[in-house]
């Protein structure tokens, strides 16, 4: 497989990836947006939004003040924020027109007709309540890709890219969504926490889906301990850490396996899963939670930086 | 559209013909006889046609719409926006050629696709045609599209175009001309293709009720082809690969199409390197080798060391690779030189010459400014001809007399008499008609036809091939760019 093939298989699911993360967290700022303000204003939670997708410093740039409407339409239409959904889309799209021989006719009919019916979305027809079921579209949308993936694409190095694409963008929102709000997870919040502080454990656990599949785990309440363990530590929690990275190195050592050689990044890897399998919550909380999350976006960026060079990538 | 627009059609003034219709149909119609009686080839999907709900054909061209948009079988139009990709409206009734007709056909292009390649061979190398005074020397070497890099070179095979899109248009019952040899880097098979994939999803009962030649073995044919003419240095199966200009060209649809139908590797230049006398592709376990290099990039953009040097589409040494043996270049760099406007005229010649034989296909009547006899006869008829600028494709730089201002004219009348050998003129062609699928039911519209052909261990000619049809009324111009569409091309076997 060229090189550049592997680049643009990356970084399609990536970005399939990142629009489905999207539009999770701009359904979660729009729920706050709905609830009557409790002490934490609209605007701090639209901010939050903004920094969790990676958007907030673009965002100033082109706006001066943080309005609901405003942030929406950034983070869903906006051809000048990158991370946009509507660039997502694009920008999977183009990288998949790349690769097209790579790809089978589903996941390219599933990508190729949401950015189709995505063009026709008027942004003016979502007003008043409409906006949910869009949202949810898509993230209908990137699941059929990824179903379309799953049940049709051969084991190879196509498959594996796109894993890693995916794994390594989702394990890099699910780091930002947990360090916008690390403050409200630390220990010393868990006996002072009031309403304001359930209401942010429960905001987190929704942006990446997980408020339900928590009580099944847990069987309790939300507490900002469990929750930052669940989201990093727990290997069977589909967005957390730890199963992102099973993943990351599964991959890796397939890839290893056809080359016929041990890459940089497969040694990268299988040392943070290690770290994470190892690693107990308490440990994680003695030296910094912020610290941690810093440093494991390092790292996350790191291995994606070593895959493009051990893959020639360009 | 660009990657379809050469073949331009020479156009009648329509507006003109109108009145006269009536009385003498001006335009031959495939289907109908001039009585009114429908041609045995057409007699089903005459039936066929008559049984079609207006509510029914038109539910099928949406779902053939649906079809080919969720494909992404798009084209995008240079200048627009990339992401402004449109359809190539697809006409659902298909065009029916007998078999005598296509073996006729057949036997033509391949008389003249042979004489071409013969015709590279000799002016790369001993240039007999020019010393027997057949063509005139100046006319090919002091040709822009005459490459002096390729004298004295044997491509594998001695085979220059190995794929040829030969433009053919009909004026009546036995009357075909080719209209352009198409010899570089033709496009339009994955429409060819793709018409057919529609119309059997849409309308498999037709299928049932016809013997219909069929052209899905094309990737295997073009894949045979390509691994026909492996260099001398390729001592094991040959790797192909298809080299594409990028995702933002007009026909980049086709590259990723033929790619994965072949099952290679579809490459830009910056996948590709030249170590050691081998030419590479990057891939995720380092390198690997590329033998037969199908490009869809032009000949000045394929190497900065021997041609464009500001071009990064190509691969800087593959040139002289090339000539070295370690790579084959599909279609070889230099072939515009026997489809060029000027050459043209003289390909009745260029049959006779190498192959002994009357031309089978006859050639459109082209005046050469160039000599000074013709150019009278072109200045005094300027309003009744098309003039071409002989280096000018998808029809920019021409003129067509019929349709043209007074100002027009009189701004080409300069232009001829200021360098008179840079134009041709031929008269305007009464094209064919087909029966097309327009909103109100069925109308006849104008077609022509653009055969691939596949040249290197033997020649294969897929049945049929593309026919463009101008779906406007009364319009003669098939190009996508100006309103025209596709529609499947039916060879009836016997």
């Amino acid at each position: 497989m060229l090189g550049r093939t592997a680049a643009s298989l990356y970084w399609m699911s990536r970005y399939i990836e990142r629009a489905e993360n999207i539009a999770r967290l701009t359904e979660v700022g729009y729920r706050i947006s709905l609830t009557p303000d409790i002490g934490i204003g609209h605007r701090e939670d639209w901010k939050s939004t903004l920094i969790a997708a990676g958007s907030y410093e673009p965002y100033l740039e082109r706006h001066n003040e943080i309005t609901s409407e405003k942030v929406k339409h950034f983070l869903l239409f906006d051809r000048d924020n990158p991370s946009s959904v509507r660039s997502c889309l694009e920008t999977a799209r183009n990288n998949a027109r790349a690769v097209r021989t790579a790809l089978t006719r589903e996941m390219w009919e599933a990508l190729n007709s949401t950015y189709i019916d995505f063009a026709s979305v008027r942004p003016a027809d979502l007003g008043s309540g409409k906006l949910p079921e869009f949202l949810d579209w898509v993230r209908q949308r990137s699941a059929l890709f990824r179903g379309s993936m799953l049940g049709t694409l051969l084991r190879d190095e196509g498959f594996h890219f796109s894993q890693l694409g995916a794994f390594i963008e989702r394990a890099d929102n699910t780091a930002r969504i947990l360090d916008v709000k690390y403050y409200v997870l630390l220990p010393t919040n868990e006996t002072v926490g009031g309403d304001i502080d359930a209401f942010q454990w429960e905001t987190i656990l929704r942006s990446v889906s997980a408020h339900r599949s928590y009580r099944h785990v847990y069987k309790d309440r939300y507490r900002p301990w469990n929750v930052a363990e669940f989201l990093i530590l727990r290997p069977e929690m589909p967005r957390s850490f730890c199963f992102c990275y099973g993943w990351i190195e599964r991959s890796l050592e397939g890839m290893s396996d056809i080359i016929g050689k041990k890459t940089a990044s497969l040694t990268e890897a299988s040392s943070i899963l290690h770290d994470l399998k190892t690693i107990p919550m308490d440990a994680i909380f003695q030296s910094g939670l912020h610290e941690f999350l810093t440093e494991f976006l390092k790292r996350n960026n790191s291995v994606s930086a070593h895959i493009a060079n051990d893959f020639h990538f360009l | 559209m660009v990657a379809l627009a050469d073949g331009m059609m020479n156009t009648q003034a329509s507006a003109k013909n109108k009145g006269s219709m009536k009385e003498a149909p001006a335009f031959f119609d495939e289907m109908r006889s001039a009585d009114g009686s429908i041609r045995p080839a057409y007699q089903k999907i005459a039936d066929w046609m008559g049984q079609q709900s207006r509510g029914g054909m038109a539910r099928k061209q949406e779902e053939a719409e649906a079809i080919f948009r969720r494909l992404g079988i798009t084209f995008a139009v240079y200048g627009d926006n990339a992401s402004n990709e449109r359809l190539i409206p697809f006409d659902l009734i298909p065009r029916v050629i007998a078999a005598q007709e296509w073996r006729f056909l057949e036997r033509g292009i391949e008389q003249r696709v042979r004489a071409l390649n013969l015709f590279l061979y000799d002016i790369y190398h001993r240039q007999e045609i020019i010393r027997a005074g057949r063509i005139p020397a100046d006319l090919v070497v002091g040709n822009e599209a005459f490459l002096p890099q390729m004298m004295g070179f044997d491509p594998p095979g001695k085979i220059y175009s190995h794929i040829v899109g030969t433009d053919i248009v009909r004026t009546g019952e036995n009357a075909f001309f080719v209209l352009e040899d198409n010899l570089r880097t033709p496009s339009g098979v994955s429409y060819m293709l793709e018409d057919r994939e529609a119309m059997m999803h849409l309308f498999p009962e037709l299928f049932a009720a016809h013997r219909v030649a069929p052209v899905e073995r094309y990737p295997e044919m073009l894949r045979q082809t390509l691994e026909s003419v492996a260099p001398p240095s390729c001592k094991s199966d040959p790797t192909l690969a298809v080299l594409t200009p990028g995702i933002y060209n007009s026909a980049y649809f086709e590259h990723s199409f033929l790619a994965d139908q072949m099952g290679v590797e579809l490459v830009q230049g910056s996948d590709l390197f030249i170590e050691n006398g081998t030419l590479y592709m990057r891939t995720v376990s380092g390198k690997e080798r590329i033998d037969v290099l199908y490009r869809r990039v032009d000949d000045s953009y394929l190497d900065p060391l021997a041609f464009r040097s500001d071009s990064t589409l190509g691969v800087p040494g593959l040139f002289d690779l090339y000539r070295a043996g370690g790579v084959t270049i599909v279609n070889a760099p230099g072939t515009g030189i026997a489809d060029d406007k000027a050459v043209y005229a003289y390909v009745p010649d260029i049959i006779e010459f190498y192959t002994g034989e009357k031309p089978i296909l006859s050639n459109v009547p082209t005046y050469r400014c160039s000599i000074a006899d013709e150019c009278h006869h072109v200045l005094d008829n300027l309003s009744h001809l098309v003039v071409k600028e002989v280096h000018g494709s998808g029809g920019y730089g021409m003129l067509i007399g019929p349709h043209a201002t007074k100002a027009q004219l009189a701004e080409f009348e300069k232009k001829i008499k200021a360098k008179p050998s840079n134009y041709i003129a031929q008269p305007t062609l009464n094209l064919s008609t087909c029966p097309s699928n327009v909103g109100a039911g069925s109308a006849p519209r104008h077609v022509d036809l653009r055969p691939f052909v596949l040249v290197g261990d033997k020649i294969r000619i897929t049945p049929g091939g593309l026919t463009r049809v101008a779906l406007k009324k009364g319009s003669l111009v098939v190009n996508s760019s100006q309103g025209g569409g596709t529609k499947d091309t039916w060879v009836l076997e016997d």
